[in-house]
């Protein structure tokens, strides 16, 4: 949602550009804006290629059934790794969906504006969605040891996770919320309904698509992120599939980060393969979020 | 009052999902008695630490859970110092180490009453190597190295009579590895003085190959890498024998293992704590780490242990009964 508002706000300036006053100033701004656009496109499509051309050799069934291998780099896969992330990323989502939706459903439609304590955690939200990743890997660590868990688990990785995505989702939430009209939440409490049956059967159902929408972009962040697993002591070699909240697990970002620092090349082609199986992943999510997106967009 | 409801929801979720934490936790624990003779070997093992000991960890299980599909280990990489630090809060049951535990990391396993034992597993060698038709580098000081790689010398020390008055005014050209590598944090702490201080100069691979390939194409290069795959190239390069006090030390299996080529070889440990040793998985592991030490460290390219190092290694598993 943040990113659709700010990119129709850029966009403003650029078709006053280009109708209006056409100066050499603005003109030149506008070639900078493309030639900056250009640049960023051209350095993505590099880096895909280069990954694609080194990995395109390990792109095989073998990198899907087979565990990572210390002996056999050539025969290594990166099974424990997939399944780890899937894992991972389910039991964020269990985690951090709920409970952001809470926490932005009572932000929006139940705090009061002058609730001073509202009021501190929307100011505290907005800030942690700027904190760095590892912070809340320090978080999770320092939680974990509190209670007695051990950190390298996934139910501890996916706390970690979890606490990353949340003000994402807290604020993406509010603003779906926030874009649902007003009338809607007066019609149904004028005929009856109390604030918690609006917002279950009103105000909720109809934010659906921003909330799918700036949630499954912040869990295809969660799953890209290395920093705070690692320092919740990631797993590097793993030969067995993750089976509960308390199993140890790797992801994919610790194991392309573990086999691209290593010295035999048929890692740093495992490396190249497996990012390519993560950048599928995530586009792949990605585009859940827009099918959803469009479909409640235009059935209603 | 409606918020409260739905806090009580949110509640039962909370306590459903941490329920079900506690179900999965079940699995961690080792299953398998293994009193009987032949009864197939259960559990988990984890063991954490040193990114260069991991791979030799790494290919010691991978090579125990053929033949003891049961057993799962897994490995992390924290380097030395976090993975002490969860060895002896108890969070791991064997610390890869390429150093022996510091002082203060002994209090700490001390405060937590974690009792450990220091196996060593392997060495550690690295090597300098120049051109073979190269005539004056034959034997380089620690204080000529760094003049050599400290970050100083970036974009000033270009000429090798700048590192010694005696060498020729011929331009340097210097390979190494990148800096992700554990090689490259050993070679700049030993010789620099600190972790990844490096000059940047240099051309940076993580493919050994490359470096071999640029240092025998020209005659005033010089890099460094891990010594077995000096030893897999011995006929294409030269080893620059190294001065770290004692005289001129040429690398060597033999010089690695008894300590004098300094400082550039290192003996690798696992510690591994008292408590897992009642876990017959844990012992079997461990026993067959250094029985199969020699074709672990070939896997994972380090200096097997010398029979002397190795005798030490069996009495010091023989200590924990």
């Amino acid at each position: 949602m943040a990113t659709t508002t700010a990119e129709s706000a850029s966009t403003a300036p650029l078709q006053a550009a280009a109708h209006g006053d056409r100066d050499s100033r603005s003109l030149v701004f506008l070639g900078l804006l493309w030639g900056s656009l250009a640049f960023g496109i051209f350095a993505l499509g590099v880096l895909l290629v280069n990954t694609f051309i080194e990995g395109s050799g390990r792109l095989d069934l073998m990198l899907f059934v087979n565990y990572t291998s210390q002996l056999f780099p050539g025969k290594a896969g990166a099974r424990a790794a997939i399944l780890g992330s899937l894992m991972v990323i389910v039991v964020t989502a269990l985690l951090a969906v709920p409970l952001g939706v809470a926490a932005a459903s009572y932000l929006e439609e139940f705090a009061s504006r002058e609730n001073r304590f509202a009021r501190f955690v929307e100011l505290n939200v907005q800030n942690l969605a700027a904190v760095p990743a590892i912070i809340y890997g320090m978080l999770a660590a320092g939680l974990a040891v509190t209670v007695g868990l051990p950190r390298n688990t996934v139910l501890v990785g996916a706390i970690a996770l979890a606490l990353l995505i949340l003000p994402v989702i807290i604020v993406s939430t509010r603003e779906a919320l926030r874009a649902v009209p007003r009338e809607i939440r007066q019609g149904s409490l004028a005929l009856g309904a109390t604030p918690m049956q609006t917002l279950t059967r009103q105000t909720l159902p109809a934010a659906i698509p921003g909330i799918a929408t700036g949630t499954i972009l912040a869990l295809s962040r969660a799953m890209g992120e290395a920093a705070p697993l690692l320092l919740l002591g990631g797993l590097v070699f793993v030969t067995y599939d993750p089976n509960g909240l308390l199993s140890g697990f790797t992801t994919m970002p610790i194991q392309i980060f573990d086999w691209a620092g290593r010295s035999q090349i048929a890692f740093r082609e495992l490396a190249a393969a497996a990012s390519m199986v993560l950048l599928v992943l995530v586009l792949a999510m990605n585009a859940v979020a827009i099918i959803i997106r469009n479909k409640f967009t235009t059935s209603r | 009052m409606k918020i409260q409801r739905f806090g009580q929801v949110a509640a039962a979720a909370l306590a459903g999902s941490l329920a079900l934490a506690a179900c999965g936790g079940q699995q961690s624990t080792p299953s398998g008695s293994g009193s009987g003779s032949g009864a197939a070997l259960t559990g988990s093992i984890v063991s954490d630490g040193s990114s260069t000991v991991g791979p030799l960890t790494s290919a010691a299980a991978e090579l125990f859970m053929t033949e003891n599909s049961g057993v799962k280990i897994s490995v992390g990489t924290s380097g030395t110092g976090g993975g002490f630090k969860k060895f002896c809060a108890g969070q791991s049951g064997m610390s890869n180490a390429s150093r022996p535990i510091k002082d203060e990391e002994k209090e700490l396993c001390a405060k937590n009453g974690v009792e450990f034992q220091e196996i060593i597993v392997a060495n550690d060698a690295l090597t300098v190597v120049v051109n073979k038709e190269n005539t004056f580098l034959t034997c380089l000081t620690v204080d000529e190295l760094k003049k050599l790689w400290e970050p100083g010398a970036t974009g000033k020390v270009t000429t090798w009579d700048q590192v010694n008055a005696k060498f020729p005014a011929e331009p340097i050209k210097l390979y190494g590895p990148g800096t992700d590598s554990g090689t490259f944090d050993y070679f700049t702490k030993e010789i620099n003085g600190e972790e990844g201080a490096s000059r940047t100069d240099y051309s940076p691979s993580e493919d050994d190959n490359v470096i071999v390939q640029g240092v025998s194409g020209d005659k005033n290069a010089l890099g460094y890498f891990g010594f077995t795959y000096f030893e897999e190239n011995v006929d294409k390069l030269k080893a620059v024998a190294v001065d770290g006090g004692g005289g001129c030390v040429v690398p060597s299996s033999d010089a690695a293992r008894d300590g004098s080529y300094k400082p550039l070889a290192r003996p690798l440990f696992v510690y591994v704590a008292k408590k897992e040793w009642a876990k017959p998985e844990f012992k079997a592991f461990v026993n067959f780490y250094i029985d199969n030490q020699a074709k672990i460290a070939e896997a994972a390219r380090y200096i097997p242990l010398s029979g002397e190092q190795e005798k030490t290694a069996k009495s010091e598993i023989a200590s924990l009964g």
